[in-house]
């Protein structure tokens, strides 16, 4: 079937003020850097510059870190639950009223589709506020004793992929459970959290309990290894986790680490294949494939192999890749060049190792960072796109025989994060998801998200759980 | 020169609207000095049949809202709540008498009540749900379902906060709910549905009757289709209630202690009475 023409529909970037530099958010103000650097954020889909933004050097930190321990100690920790709960709320409900500015915002900043950043990201944001608020005043029901006491000053920082949904994933319980925090976006992606910054002043939040340093990855060691800091919440590459998990060793800090990931997404032959087929392109093309969740790597039971594929390829080509902000647009723009390179030379060392590559036939604009939707087949699992994580929208497929031998490729990798089942009968799922050694299994569906529902990987994706009751122990001296 | 003030009708909110008692009958109110404050719609036993009606044909909708769903609309009660709070203060304060002060504290305990069980609509089956490891290959887990229409008699002294701290709960969880204000003090509860009726709380989801226990209670207590009743407010005549509740073994919570300080912490026992715990079994192999 030919793919339908559609007119351009691009959502109207006036929504969106941007303010040509943004300084530091520390204790409840936006303040010029004390070591004076700055850098340039900028739109992944034209690289048109979007905003200067601060570099937050050490003594940057260490003000910081000083601004959450005092509003620690002064305000936010002798507050009650429920009083900590209705600024969650309030914080939640500003969101929600500025649902479309954020959209916009982390779209152009990002280069996600804006389909994805208005139904998805933003209103997980929500959600995952409102969920935390309402947990505020009942942390003595989670299950860790009667009177569980906060950290202290929790120093966070996260990647780039979801820069909004991270930033909450990690601030709502950390104040819901009542400490305070210095946090850093990914310095390709930190304006969503200067905004959010803007929302905690209309919130009245009090000073310091907030703190957002921009900056590249020196910035984010400083805050991991800053004394006063008493935990680190951590989103990124397994690499960097391992630096911080070598960098707090000795030290009282407690770390929760969400880490890498090469999930597999099992199809049996049993499976409704139109169904499995929107569940892999969910699973990988969602956000493209900058998720680290993602269903890298597909496991198709060898009968409906080719299939699947055939089926999978035909929907790939109706995919619509271009202008983020356009609403009908399915893949938006890679993140930055870097990621790009990371991306183009895995894929090439792909095709190097004899796998074979299909791309969806669809024109890259001339501007900004594109791939298109890719898929391996003949993917063997020592292949490095077997093994490795691309973080790009690409797909290795590999074939089994028997649930067993399922699991076993499955699990056959450093990373465990998640993982999806596609079969229509559900003792099959439940005996693969007991045998799987992933943190979060998806029985036909993939890439669901819920603040109720914990997230987090084993093995090298990781360790602790944010989200859900669970999240709360993370950020509580238990 | 001074105003004649425009007095407002105290009706009954049934289904979501506003009728009068089908019976065409009311009672006056006085305030806590003996003043005379309004005439009170006098329920009938058709009302509360009535108002079974509307709460049963709103179950479905509202037991079926996503937890999440339900805990924005009671966040937004507490919201226009708190817009009306000198309403509510003036009202309290009319019908319980004391310093404007204690009815202040009152009216921002029932504000923050509906915060609190606001938060407890998708928490509740992580606090009293389970996965059980049952003993061979089955996965097996437990979950809170709302019991179905419930049927509350209002404590008689706290004519707000005692009303929402007994209301909240049961529709928390996704029942619906009859409700039997206060019988003396019933003006701030009629108040309180103009508050649902515009929270974004579907129709039915709460009814309320004014008029008089011993008339009404009994009917919606041996009501074949009421599955609970919440016996708060009903004092000494608790033991009748309960004893026609057992027709068909409605769940019974039985009076409070008339006394009893509704400012204190709530936990989850209310939460927990009003709901059956459901169990499924799947089989778990290749």
């Amino acid at each position: 079937m030919a793919k339908l023409e559609y007119a351009p529909a691009p959502e109207s970037r006036s929504v969106v003020s941007l303010r040509p530099s943004y300084g530091l958010f520390v204790g409840g103000e936006f303040v010029d850097p004390v070591d004076g650097g700055a850098f340039k954020t900028i739109s992944p889909s034209t690289e048109e510059v979007l905003a200067e933004v601060a570099e937050a050097g050490p003594a940057d930190v260490d003000r910081a870190v000083a601004a959450a321990r005092r509003a620690y100690g002064r305000t936010w920790s002798r507050l009650s639950g429920r009083e900590r709960g209705k600024y969650l709320f309030r914080i939640a409900r500003i969101i929600q009223e500025r649902a479309r500015e954020l959209a916009v915002l982390e779209t152009l900043d990002n280069g996600k589709p804006i389909k994805e950043s208005r139904d998805v990201d933003v209103p997980l944001v929500a959600a995952h506020f409102f969920y935390y608020a309402g947990w505020a005043d009942k942390l003595g029901h989670a299950g860790f004793g009667p009177d569980p006491r906060p950290l202290g000053v929790a120093g966070q920082i996260i990647p780039w992929n979801f820069p909004l949904l991270m930033l909450a994933w990690k601030v709502a319980p950390a104040l819901a459970a009542g400490n305070t925090v210095v946090l850093k976006p990914a310095e390709t992606t930190p304006l969503t959290a200067l905004l959010f910054a803007e929302i905690c002043q209309q919130a009245d939040l009090p000073p310091g309990v907030v703190n957002i340093l921009t900056g590249a990855g020196p910035t984010g060691r400083a805050l991991v290894e800053h004394p006063d800091v008493d935990k680190v919440a951590f989103t990124g590459s397994t690499e960097v986790g391992r630096l911080i998990a070598e960098a707090v060793a000795g030290s009282a800090k407690k770390v929760t680490l969400e880490l890498g990931g090469k999930a597999a997404n099992i199809v049996f032959a049993d499976a409704p294949v139109d169904q499995a087929v929107e569940g892999i392109v969910r699973g990988v093309f969602f956000n493209q494939g900058h998720v680290c969740c993602a269903g890298t790597r597909l496991l198709v039971q060898e009968s409906v192999a080719d299939v699947v594929l055939t089926s999978l390829k035909r929907r790939l080509a109706t995919l619509r890749l271009g202008d983020p902000l356009d609403k009908n647009t399915d893949i938006g723009a890679i993140n930055s060049a870097v990621q790009l390179e990371r991306i183009r030379a895995l894929a090439d060392v792909g095709e190097a190792e004899g796998a074979s590559r299909w791309s969806a036939p669809c024109t890259l604009p001339d501007r900004g960072y594109w791939f298109p939707p890719t898929v391996f087949s003949g993917v063997a699992q020592t292949h490095r796109i077997a093994r490795e994580e691309i973080f790009g929208p690409v797909l290795s497929v590999l074939t089994f025989r028997t649930p067993k031998e399922a699991v076993e490729k499955a699990n056959n990798t450093p990373y465990g994060l998640s993982a999806g089942v596609w079969t229509e009968k559900g003792s099959r799922i439940l005996w693969m998801a007991q045998h799987l050694r992933a943190g979060v299994v998806w029985a036909n569906t993939f890439n669901h998200f819920d603040p109720g529902s914990p997230f987090g990987g084993y093995k090298e994706s990781g360790y602790g759980r944010e989200g859900g009751r669970h999240g709360l122990e993370a950020y509580l001296d238990v | 020169m001074s105003r004649l003030e425009v007095r407002k009708t105290y009706k009954l909110y049934i289904g979501g609207k506003f009728p009068r008692s089908e019976s065409g009958r009311s009672y006056p109110v006085t305030g806590a000095r003996g003043q005379f404050l309004a005439n009170a719609a006098l329920a009938s036993r058709k009302d509360a049949r009535d108002a079974v009606v509307a709460a049963r044909a709103a179950f479905p909708g509202w037991s079926g809202a996503t937890a999440y769903n339900r805990g924005q609309v009671l966040y937004r009660v507490a919201e226009m709540m708190e817009g009306r709070r000198a309403q509510f203060v003036d009202e309290v304060q009319a019908a319980e008498g004391g310093p404007r002060r204690v009815a202040a504290a009152e009216v921002d305990a029932a504000v923050d009540r509906w915060v609190w069980y606001a938060g407890w609509t998708d928490k509740l089956a992580q606090v009293a749900g389970a996965a059980n490891p049952v003993a061979g290959p089955f996965f097996n887990f437990s979950l809170p379902e709302p019991t179905g229409v419930v049927a509350v008699v209002a404590p008689q002294r706290s004519s707000l906060l005692g009303l929402v701290s007994v209301l909240a709960p049961v529709v928390a969880t996704g029942n619906t709910a009859v409700v039997l204000a206060s019988q003396a003090r019933p003006l701030p509860a009629v108040t309180l549905t103009e508050v649902l009726a515009t929270s974004d709380v579907p129709g039915g989801v709460v009814n309320l009757l004014t008029g008089a226990v011993e008339e009404v209670a009994p009917w919606l207590a041996s009501h074949g289709d009421v599955n609970a009743i919440d016996l708060a407010g009903a004092g000494l005549a608790g033991v009748d209630l309960e004893r026609a509740a057992a027709v068909n073994l409605k769940r019974v919570r039985r009076p409070a202690d008339p006394d009893l300080d509704w400012t204190a912490d709530p936990g989850t026992g209310r939460l927990l009475s009003f709901v059956e715990t459901k169990t499924v079994w799947h089989p778990v192999g290749i």
